[in-house]
């Protein structure tokens, strides 16, 4: 066995690579085979007839694909695009969308798939060579770049007329603040609004979707409800955006007087029926997974998990504040109403938020 | 290799441009460019190709998209949504699904594309780690595909939230519960973004043009200078037969390159687009348009964002009230913010910490195999299990229902598992690396195992090994070890203090650990010998009538 | 006497006093177990709906939930839950409970509708609650909006069910079920009844014609109509990121090895 293997063994930390003396002629030419690897003959390479099997199987290919493609344009046209068709594995779905995609699909595949069976077939495989000079150019050349910079800098007069280069820094570093300022208006400075909702004394409590008002003996024990303040669709005209509904959404559960443990205030709750905003405290998901029998409220984002009949603490998961009660009680009419606003922020918490 | 013809007279059309442009020197250096050919040096294409797809079916969606979030009652073909009150973007994406022909094939390429996309990025970012590309002279490249990941997921999320869906749209009022945490700025950022409160009217329109025109654009500066340094560096390549620092072996750019690159554009293509017609992705239909009191169980972001929801989950619950004035939130900021960006930053920082630990300040044009580098594979492998971890804890849910646990055991196991399992999978593949060079150096000094054993006459068996081949040897002695840096002394022999001497100490200690078990390099002495020996005992073997590769124990008696 | 003594060491003596156990064991089991067994299995006698109900519950019912209802350390209380809780529970398969655990889960019913009626009406009997609703009353469904039960579903429903009924994770193991099964009668009534940990949705606060819409839209998704293609289990981006990772990078690396690998 020779000893052909140059590779350095031993590593020197003094012994950066100096650039080698290439010409460059040797870094431009063109490359040739590579010596020391073994080149194995393929079937297309020494049997013609493997060859001509192999050219018409890229032909069959790309014939194929133009197929394909064919049958896009017609079925684009042909198929009406509201037919359905049932097939396995998917079920009942758009017969157009269907054949449209797997034909453009495979009109593009088989493109890919007879361009890489020639490649590997039929163009020559042999691996071939060329020169890497190292990235970091001669010292001289560096040397030079380095002079033409020095004489333009000079010529410039950076360097000596100081005021000059002082005040053109000054001019550059302001020039970009407008672009900055001009930012301005992109929102309007928070006024506290995140303290606020609808929900105010004597506002009827409404079902979300049908808008009914609710009377306490509709609601069994067990029984969840999603509502909304009565003027909910008022605001959402007025303001002409949901930002109302992702503050005022409140669950109504009810449980039994005893069942519930603590609450926010006294007398909070109406007969058992207690109000929750629906927007966790975590990072402000809806949140209205109730499970009746625990009474626990779970929020499918995170998992953050609150005790409704324990004042809405959390007891999983990383919301870390309670979930905002409302205190709610009936009208004349044996209607249910918030009894006032809610007494702290709803949702995510923010730094100005305080207790 | 094909004789490139000499004196041929100059086409008409080329000599046209060639005078305008002057193209000639620069072509006849690139023409025949060689690239290695490798299958893990296409990731990168994957993802490049990728991005090709999401302009061309990008362009053909705002062809039809409306981002506005006025509210429109639908009319169109979607019956089970006819009637409902939704925002234009919605109305518009149902439209490109229901009413546009091929609206929905294009849609779910473009957002199978994206998933592909990132996916793409991610595998190449770990092959690049693995093998140690990102060595000099290619740090800055490191750099530009983590800075190309960031607008890739930046992109990702932009591009989901555009159909204003309740899916997308719950995970847009996530973003902004985590921006309205951060101290001191935090509601003006918000309001700053959203134009007021969450939801408002301005934050899709500003997303679209984030989406379609200034992330798009910083990716195609990014991919080109990342292509620029690939071209001149040249791509690195595999140690191998023929294959030095100094050389790179492989294919012409013409043809045998661009027909393998091309193809494999029209893969990923046909690929993508088979993906688009036959498996449904993003049915925002079922969803429903955004409000923001309605949730989904499952609410889980695109898979490229799974690791910060599953921070999201298993972090405790910890804030602190300050003064009653004050809400610090490190239940959100740590998980969404602080996280995600010590990542970005380490991985950033990595080829600089590596190279100031070894002192390697020499060019790098042959890979790394993963095992003559253990404590780099184990600190990827260790990173990786720590990703993994998350991006599993950010569907606890699915997985509670699909395999009957609780989502409250899986949250507490992913909590002890993210600190106890990285440790453990760092010494494993430590060991394994190890045990790995352990093998190759055997190869080296004793020859390959045959399998065949030899009884031989004067009793005893032995293995029968065979020479390492010619094409195998590159390999097996492709693997280098650093030094260990002396100790430094706190002051010199005059009694002035070593300046930077912490630095020194920890560069010490650090390059004891990153060598730590590595095996000695052999001689080439000893490894002649070695293969020697085995050719040796071939022979003998060969006397005794032992072919390698049949499966017979043979005594000296028998044959 | 004296003469059958006299056969006393007959070799068939022992074969006789065989038989002679034998019977009267049988006489004596079948006169006990007449005693003792209820009328059950008498299907298709004259007795009345609540009578055949006692008797199949008595059977299958009474050990976890007590002979009259009132509960047991294995099974809650009946009193008051209504024949419209038993037929849910009893159609669905979920009672009687095959293994204890954190929920019960859907299964082939044990008893057929008619049994099941039997049992609803009886365990109606032990205090006033939610009746199974008429089929006029779930027939609705197939008048109401699509669209409108659709609103409804994504507030009252998709939180724990999903936005396709393909159901979701609950706390502690438990979990809402997929609804892909379920019949316009079941929803109605686990809707009325609120089983395990299902709220109650009321018919005063969630009207019948809400009822009949979000029924007509769960009948929608149950069409496993796929407009986009084959439905990863409709759950959403998780599954689409398995299928991408597995089947999508898997075929195009198996393409990029095919690709550089060496031909013969």
């Amino acid at each position: 066995m020779t000893n052909k293997f140059d590779i350095n063994n031993t590593f020197d930390p003094d012994d950066e690579n100096k650039a080698p003396k290439v010409s460059k002629e040797v870094a431009t030419k063109l490359p040739t085979p590579a010596k020391g690897v073994d080149h194995y003959l393929r079937r297309t390479d020494t049997d013609p007839k493997a060859a001509k099997r192999a050219e018409r199987q890229v032909a069959a290919l790309f014939g194929a694909s133009s197929f394909f493609t064919l049958v896009f344009l017609v079925s684009f046209v042909a198929i009406p695009r509201e037919k359905k068709i049932a097939v396995s594995l998917i079920g009942v779905t758009g017969a157009q969308n269907l054949v449209l995609g797997t034909s453009f699909g495979l009109a593009i595949l088989l493109i890919g798939i007879g361009a890489i069976h020639w490649a590997k077939k039929l163009m020559p495989d042999v691996e071939m060579v060329q020169e890497r000079k190292e990235m970091k150019p001669a010292d001289e050349v560096q040397q030079e770049a380095l002079d033409a910079f020095r004489v333009g800098a000079t010529e410039s007069g950076m360097g000596q007329r100081k005021l000059i280069r002082r005040t053109l820094l000054g001019a550059l570093a302001l020039f970009p603040l407008p672009f900055v300022v001009m930012l301005r208006d992109l929102g309007p400075a928070p006024k506290g609004e995140l303290r606020n909702t609808a929900w105010q004394e004597d506002l009827h409590i409404v079902t979300d979707i049908t808008y009914a008002k609710i009377r306490p003996e509709d609601i069994p024990v067990g029984n969840l409800i999603s509502a909304m303040p009565e003027n909910i669709l008022e605001i959402q005209e007025e303001e002409g955006n949901l930002n109302e509904r992702g503050k005022s959404a409140i669950l109504l559960v009810r449980m039994r007087p005893e069942e519930i443990k603590s609450q926010q205030g006294p007398d909070w709750d109406y007969q058992g029926i207690v109000a929750y905003s629906k927007i966790c405290t975590h990072v402000g998901c809806p949140i209205a997974l109730y499970e009746q029998r625990t009474h626990h409220l779970l929020c499918p984002c995170h998992q953050s998990t609150f005790d409704l009949a324990d004042s809405g603490q959390p007891v999983f998961g990383p919301a870390a504040r309670r979930l905002p009660q409302l205190a709610i009680t009936v009208d004349e009419e044996g209607y249910l109403i918030a009894r006032q606003g809610f007494q702290e922020p709803v949702g995510p918490s923010f730094w100005e938020r305080g207790a | 290799m094909s004789n490139t013809t000499v004196n041929k007279k100059t086409p008409a059309a080329y000599n046209y441009v060639d005078s305008r442009v002057g193209f000639s020197a620069a072509l006849k250096r690139n023409m025949r460019k060689v690239f290695p050919d490798h299958w893990s040096f296409m990731l990168g294409e994957i993802a490049l190709y990728s991005f090709i797809i999401l302009l061309l079916t990008g362009t053909f969606l705002t062809l039809w998209f409306k981002p506005s979030m006025t509210e429109v009652i639908y009319n169109g073909s979607y019956i089970p949504l006819k009637g409902i009150p939704m925002s234009e973007a919605y109305a518009s994406t149902l439209n490109i699904s229901f009413d546009v022909r091929g609206g929905m094939l294009i849609r779910q390429i473009h957002h199978w594309a994206a998933l592909f996309f990132i996916a793409a990025m991610v595998v190449h970012l770990l092959r690049v780690f693995f093998t140690g590309a990102y060595r000099k002279p290619r740090e800055f490249n490191w750099l530009l595909g983590l800075g190309l990941l960031t607008l890739g997921l930046l992109a990702g999320f932009s591009g989901y939230s555009l159909p204003d869906d309740l899916l997308s749209g719950i995970g847009l009022k996530i973003a902004s519960g985590i921006i309205q945490a951060l101290p001191v700025i935090g509601t003006w950022a918000l309001y700053f973004l959203f134009g007021g409160e969450f939801p408002g009217t301005e934050i899709i329109p500003r997303l679209y043009s984030i989406h379609i025109l200034l992330i798009p654009g910083a990716i195609l500066a990014l991919v080109t200078a990342h292509l620029l340094l690939v071209w001149t560096q040249k791509h690195t390549q595999y140690p191998g037969p023929g294959r030095t620092e100094k050389n790179v072996v492989g294919y012409p750019l013409l043809p045998v390159y661009t027909a393998k690159a091309g193809g494999f554009f029209f893969i990923v293509f046909g690929v993508t687009t088979l993906l688009g017609a036959l498996v449904a992705i993003n049915p925002i239909w079922l969803y429903g348009p955004f409000t923001p009191d309605q949730v989904t169980a499952g609410s889980q972001p695109d898979w490229y964002i799974g690791f910060l929801e599953g921070s999201l989950r298993v972090m405790p619950a910890i804030e602190f009230n300050i003064f009653n004035t004050w809400t610090f939130s490190p239940n959100v900021l740590i998980p969404a913010l602080i996280l995600p960006g010590l990542m970005f930053t380490l991985m950033g920082a990595y080829p600089f910490i590596e190279s100031w630990i070894t002192g390697d300040k020499r060019e790098h044009n042959l890979l790394d195999r993963p095992r003559n580098a253990p404590t780099r594979t184990a600190l990827g492998t260790m990173s990786l299990s720590f990703y993994i971890l998350l991006w599993i804890g950010g569907g606890n849910d699915i997985i509670a229902t699909t395999f009957h646990m609780s989502i409250n055991s899986i949250t507490w196991f992913m909590r002890v598992a993210l600190i106890a399992l990285p440790p453990l999978v760092f010494i494993a593949t430590r060991r394994i690396c190890l045990g790995l060079q352990r093998n190759d150096l055997d190869k080296l000094l004793h020859g390959k195992e045959t399998g065949r054993i030899l009884r031989l006459p004067e009793g005893g068996f032995v293995e029968v090994h065979e020479p390492v081949t010619e094409a195998e040897l590159p390999k097996l002695l492709a693997r280098e070890t650093y030094p260990v840096w002396e100790l430094p002394q706190k002051v010199d022999a005059n009694g002035i203090k070593t300046p930077k001497y912490r630095r020194q100490l920890m560069k010490a200690k650090l390059s004891g650990w990153w060598t730590k078990g590595d095996l000695p390099i052999p001689t080439m002495k000893e490894i002649q010998s070695g293969q020697h020996h085995a050719h040796e005992a071939l022979e003998q073997a060969h006397e005794f009538g032992v072919e390698p590769g049949k499966e017979e124990i043979v005594t000296s008696t028998n044959h | 006497m004296a003469n059958l003594a006299k056969f006393r060491r007959n070799r068939f003596a022992s074969v006789l006093v065989l038989f002679f156990a034998l019977g009267l064991v049988s006489i004596g089991f079948s006169g006990v177990n007449k005693l003792v067994t209820p009328a059950a299995a008498k299907i298709g006698s004259e007795e009345t709906l609540v009578d055949k109900g006692s008797a199949l519950f008595a059977e299958g019912c009474s050990s976890c939930h007590g002979l009259n209802g009132q509960g047991t350390s294995d099974g809650p209380t009946l009193a008051g839950v209504g024949a419209a809780a038993v037929h849910f529970q009893v159609s669905t398969g979920r009672m009687p409970m095959a293994a204890p655990g954190a929920q019960v889960m859907r299964k082939k019913p044990s008893y057929n509708e008619e049994e099941t009626l039997a049992l609803a009406a009886y365990v109606a009997t032990f205090g006033p609650g939610p009746a199974i609703p008429s089929e006029e009353q779930v027939n609705e469904w197939q008048n109401a909006s699509v669209s409108e039960g659709g609103e409804l579903f994504r507030t009252n429903c998709a939180q724990c069910h999903n936005f396709a009924g393909s159901g979701g994770a609950l706390t502690n193991g438990k979990y809402a079920p997929s609804l892909g099964q379920a019949t316009p009668t079941q929803i109605y009534e686990a809707m009325i009844t609120g089983p395990q940990s299902m709220p109650i949705f009321s018919d005063k606060t969630l009207t019948p014609e809400s009822k009949a819409a979000i029924i007509r839209y769960i009948q929608e998704l149950n069409k496993s109509e796929n407009p986009g293609g084959m439905d990863l289990g409709r759950i959403g981006p998780v599954t689409e990121g398995l299928v991408l990772w597995v089947v999508g990078l898997g075929v195009l690396i198996i393409f990029a090895v095919w690709i550089g690998a060496r031909v013969r």
